[in-house]
């Protein structure tokens, strides 16, 4: 069964018929090519990989169905830089080397920013609870934490 | 060239790509035409199959071809193969079992592939799987590492009686007894190295795409070595001629050992691709990565460690019983072997040592290489024996080990389990982690905490590794399949770019910059103007890949060598534009001059030069600056280092808080400091996931228990401290860097680290020892069955 959905994704109206059963990763990826998004647990809502902003609040694109974001304005990794301006996250993130192999890094992206705008000031154990729901096999954290606190400094 | 050359913290190439959401991992790749694919799994861990009915599942909806192991036969495709093969102690071949890409007699573990489905759509593919009929005759399973190759448990293959796959010995076993006849004191421990799952980020995939154009088939996978699946596709599965296979593999999303090994999955999806006559993708859902990625570590070991009475290491006596799962993977036997038994002189002048290792088949997913690989299971029993004997002898831990150090002017040092040792100052390492987390004032803090209710402990661990696998000839001569070296090739335009090919490759290791930071140091051309091609069989010349923390070691050496040819052939081209004699011609800082002149030539003047050849000695020198270097290691390279934390234990709830955690490591010559600290500090989170809470757990019947993210735990933000990095430097002493690896050490220290701070946190209850992982239901365990 299929249904036509009205979704703005980084200021984009789009109209899609898509299948009911379609999440919203799937939509994002396959249907609008927009491969920043990732998956890794597969649909669990454990990893955090797939963290997009709907309405401005992080949401795991996976725990979605399109058919639930209709009528709704999506931000994804994609629409994070704004007129060709890197965010202060994606700046501090390549200071302090916050990133490897890079797999999490667009969900970490997209779940601290919303964070940094609830929490201007946050302690390092309150960085380190933002990021719970993000699992980084890489780098141990380390840098995503100095990195996310040297952003809020540079926000305020 | 200080701000982006050898030493400086530069700032990641490759980042731009990855902080806007524009990386290409191989699942954001998609053909022209595409089918996709999904793989019918044993759902039993050892069963016979007596039939396989494929019709429903052919006549389901958008169904382009249904494959099984009869399919897979019929074409006559090889096994894949483990690369290394081991002699056993009676001299004898290890068993090595066929491991055929699509099970046609048997399953052996749950997830074992059985059939393919290819479909129009992803859904398409996974609905008609279920109607793929497969007849089962369910046999008993071998699931306990323990007792699996006892009398009367299930045999898993023909080729393998007992389930034993081999029976290793290294070392001197009559001197090894005759110093634990000598003994002052003998430690002993039983311990158990857990079984992990290696949880890349990025799920494992590929795109088969064959070419009915030219007959060649294109591969698109998740690699760490895209030419050894070339050569293990071509060579051994045999699907096409390596001249027809090109492999790919782009930005990959972690590996940490699990995207080494060449799978029946990739295999299967290139030669579908044929059969079906489209591109075939396929991308595992967690749960296949859980039920397929090789899995790590898993040994049974009893060890032995023998004493004089000023506490001095006698000898040490290593019993393992490693497990290889149901079938060889790629480099399995190798790991608890030629990585694990050739490391038990750890850091110590231990005079004696014996190890003996049975590998044993079992109804699980097969084992191999994970981040650390052996070294880990080395360094864990010996710095747990060493704090077992401290403990037994009332020698502080610190002590003990500053004992027993192999001396920095020791070096060359030869191991007694085939070792050379080429540099180090191990005390070094110890005095300064020792000096950061203030070791002297610990017993203060433990009482302070122990005035909150808090169990404080302090653990150490000094390890060694053995990286930058490998010289061939010696590898060769201990049974590898294949030669260790690396190849790079370094171009330049006519316009002064350079680009730089490695057959390393980058999944988060950061070649892209560290290698174009070596390459800016050496030609002097800005950082800018480099360009690092990894992953890529059609563009680079050949290539081992990336394992065993030997990108820099072997790959960068390679680039090194590359270099001097490039710098070799500039000085002949220099000596012709400037009229003078090679032999006078020096190269410094991206400039040719003639000595004791100002008359002088940039590299960029002279690839130019190279590239127009107008002015040229045409007849002695072809045209182009483009030079190929293979680099085969003279020895491997030992990266060593001591790394001390401190934990808090809640007795009510028996939950441990790793409070601080200090890493002294000794790389040799660092290209890039903050890269080298993410490695250290990703390696550690690595280790506290095993010892903390990180275990691949069967049921009796073979069933994985942990086979989601929902169930296997891994070390997230708030489980860790922020980890505290520094450095001390021996230079390797034998490939043109100076450099000797950081990718994997975390991963060996942390474990035995982090224990042993637990046991000492628990010892005032008594207790000895812990097992991994040391989960709180554990911990809380010991802590009331101690009092």
């Amino acid at each position: 069964m299929n249904r036509t959905v009205n979704i703005t994704v980084n200021g984009v109206a789009y109209q899609e018929t898509v299948p009911i059963r379609m999440l919203l990763v799937d939509f994002i990826r396959d249907r609008l090519g927009l491969t920043g998004t990732h998956i890794s647990c597969t649909y669990e809502g454990r990893c955090g990989a797939c963290t997009v902003q709907v309405n401005g609040e992080a949401v795991k694109s996976c725990m979605l169905l399109a058919v639930q974001a209709d009528g709704d304005s999506v931000t994804t990794i994609e629409g994070l830089s704004k007129d060709g301006q890197p965010h202060p996250l994606q700046q501090t993130f390549n200071e302090h080397h916050a990133l490897q192999c890079g797999y999490c890094t667009p969900g970490i992206l997209m779940n601290i920013e919303e964070f940094l705008r609830k929490n201007p000031r946050p302690s390092e154990t309150e960085i380190r609870h933002a990021l719970i729901g993000n699992i980084c096999r890489c780098t141990g954290y380390v840098h995503i934490v100095e990195a996310i606190a040297a952003a809020a400094d540079r926000m305020r | 060239m200080a701000d982006t050359g050898i030493g400086a913290s530069v700032r990641r190439k490759e980042d731009q790509r990855f902080i806007t959401g524009r990386g290409h991992y191989t699942d954001d790749l998609n053909r022209p035409g595409q089918a996709y694919a999904f793989f019918v799994r044993s759902p039993h861990a050892h069963a016979r199959i007596k039939s396989v009915n494929t019709a429903a599942a052919a006549r389901s909806p958008g169904v382009i071809g249904v494959f099984t192991g009869q399919d897979v036969a019929a074409d006559k495709l090889g096994s894949i193969p483990c690369g290394w093969g081991v002699t056993q102690k009676d001299g004898k071949p290890m068993n090595a079992p066929p491991h055929m890409p699509l099970a046609a007699d048997k399953a052996r573990y749950v997830g074992d592939q059985v059939a393919l489905v290819v479909a129009e759509t992803y859904n398409q593919a996974r609905d008609a799987a279920e109607k793929v009929v497969v007849d089962y005759e369910v046999l008993p399973a071998s699931v306990d590492l323990a007792a699996t190759a006892k009398k009367g448990a299930p045999v898993i293959h023909d080729q393998a009686p007992n389930n034993v796959c081999f029976v290793w010995g290294l070392g001197d076993e009559a001197a090894t007894k005759a110093a634990f006849a000598k003994a002052h004191h003998v430690a002993k421990l039983n311990l158990v190295n857990n079984r992990v799952i290696p949880n890349a980020i990025e799920p494992r995939a590929a795109i088969g795409d064959f070419d009915t154009g030219d007959d060649s088939y294109t591969l698109y996978v998740t690699s760490q070595n895209p030419h050894l699946a070339r050569l293990v596709i071509s060579a051994f599965v045999q699907i096409a001629p390596e001249s027809k296979l090109r492999v790919v593999a782009p930005d990959v999303g972690g590996g940490f050992g699990s995207k080494i090994f060449i799978y029946a999955e990739e295999c299967v999806v290139t030669w579908a691709s044929r059969k079906v006559g489209r591109p075939v993708k396929w991308t595992a859902e967690r749960f296949e990565s859980f039920l397929s990625d090789a899995h790590g570590r898993d040994h049974l070991t009893h060890v032995e460690l023998a004493l004089d009475k000023d506490g001095k290491f006698l000898g040490l006596r290593v019993d393992t019983t490693a497990n290889m799962g149901a079938y060889l993977s790629n480099f399995a036997s190798a790991i608890p072997t030629y990585l694990y038994g050739t490391l038990l002189q750890g850091v110590y002048t231990t005079a004696a040592i014996y190890c003996e290792v049975t590998s044993v088949f079992t109804n699980t997913v097969p084992v191999d290489a994970v981040r650390g690989a052996g070294r880990p299971e080395a360094t864990y029993l010996i710095e747990r024996i060493v704090d077992v004997a401290a403990s037994d002898m009332g020698i502080d831990r610190a002590e003990i080990r500053r004992r027993n150090f192999i001396a920095a002017i020791a070096f060359p040092y030869q191991t007694q389990v085939a070792l050379q040792y080429d540099s180090g100052n191990y005390g070094a390492s110890l005095e300064k982690a020792l000096t950061m987390i203030d070791y002297a004032g610990f017993e203060k803090r433990r009482k302070e905490a122990a005035g909150r209710g808090k169990l404080r402990g302090i653990g150490l661990a000094s390890y060694i590794e053995a990286c930058g696998i490998a010289p061939s000839q010696v590898v060769g001569s201990l049974g590898a399949g294949v030669g260790l070296y690396e190849a790079g090739q370094v171009r330049f335009d006519a316009t002064g770019n350079v680009t730089v090919f490695t057959g390393s490759h980058t999944h988060g290791q950061s070649h892209e910059t560290t290698f174009a930071q070596i390459v800016s140091d050496y030609l002097g051309v800005p950082f800018e103007k480099i360009e690092v091609v990894h992953g890529d069989s059609g563009r680079i010349p050949f290539g081992m890949g990336t394992y065993g923390s030997r990108s820099l070691a072997v790959g960068g050496s390679a680039i090194v060598r590359a270099m001097d040819k490039v710098i070799a052939k500039g000085r002949r081209i220099a000596a012709h534009l400037l009229e003078a004699s090679e032999a006078d011609i020096e190269f410094k800082a991206g400039k040719f001059s003639v000595k004791g002149t100002d008359r002088a030539k940039t590299i960029g003047e002279i690839a130019f030069a190279a590239y127009v050849p107008h002015n040229y000695p045409l007849s002695e020198l072809e045209p182009g600056l483009d030079e190929t270097a293979f680099y085969d290691p003279a020895n491997f390279t030992f990266p060593a280092g001591t790394h001390v934390c401190e934990v808090e234990i809640d007795r009510d709830t028996g939950v441990v808080a790793v409070e601080r955690w200090v890493a002294v490591d000794d790389f040799g010559r660092i290209i890039n400091p903050m890269v080298v600290a993410g490695q250290v500090q990703g390696g550690v989170a690595h280790g506290v996931g095993q010892a903390l809470c990180e275990a691949a757990v069967y049921d009796k019947s073979g069933q994985l228990l942990t086979g989601s993210y929902m169930d296997y735990c891994m070390p997230r933000a708030g489980d860790l401290p922020s980890i505290e990095v520094d450095t001390t430097v021996t230079l390797c002493t034998h490939n043109p860097l100076g450099v000797k690896g950081c990718g994997e050490t975390g991963a060996i220290a942390a474990p035995a680290t982090l224990i042993n701070a637990i046991v000492d946190a628990l010892a005032p209850l008594g207790v000895k020892h812990i097992e991994m992982p040391a989960t709180s239901q554990r911990v809380w365990q010991a802590i009331h069955s101690a009092s």
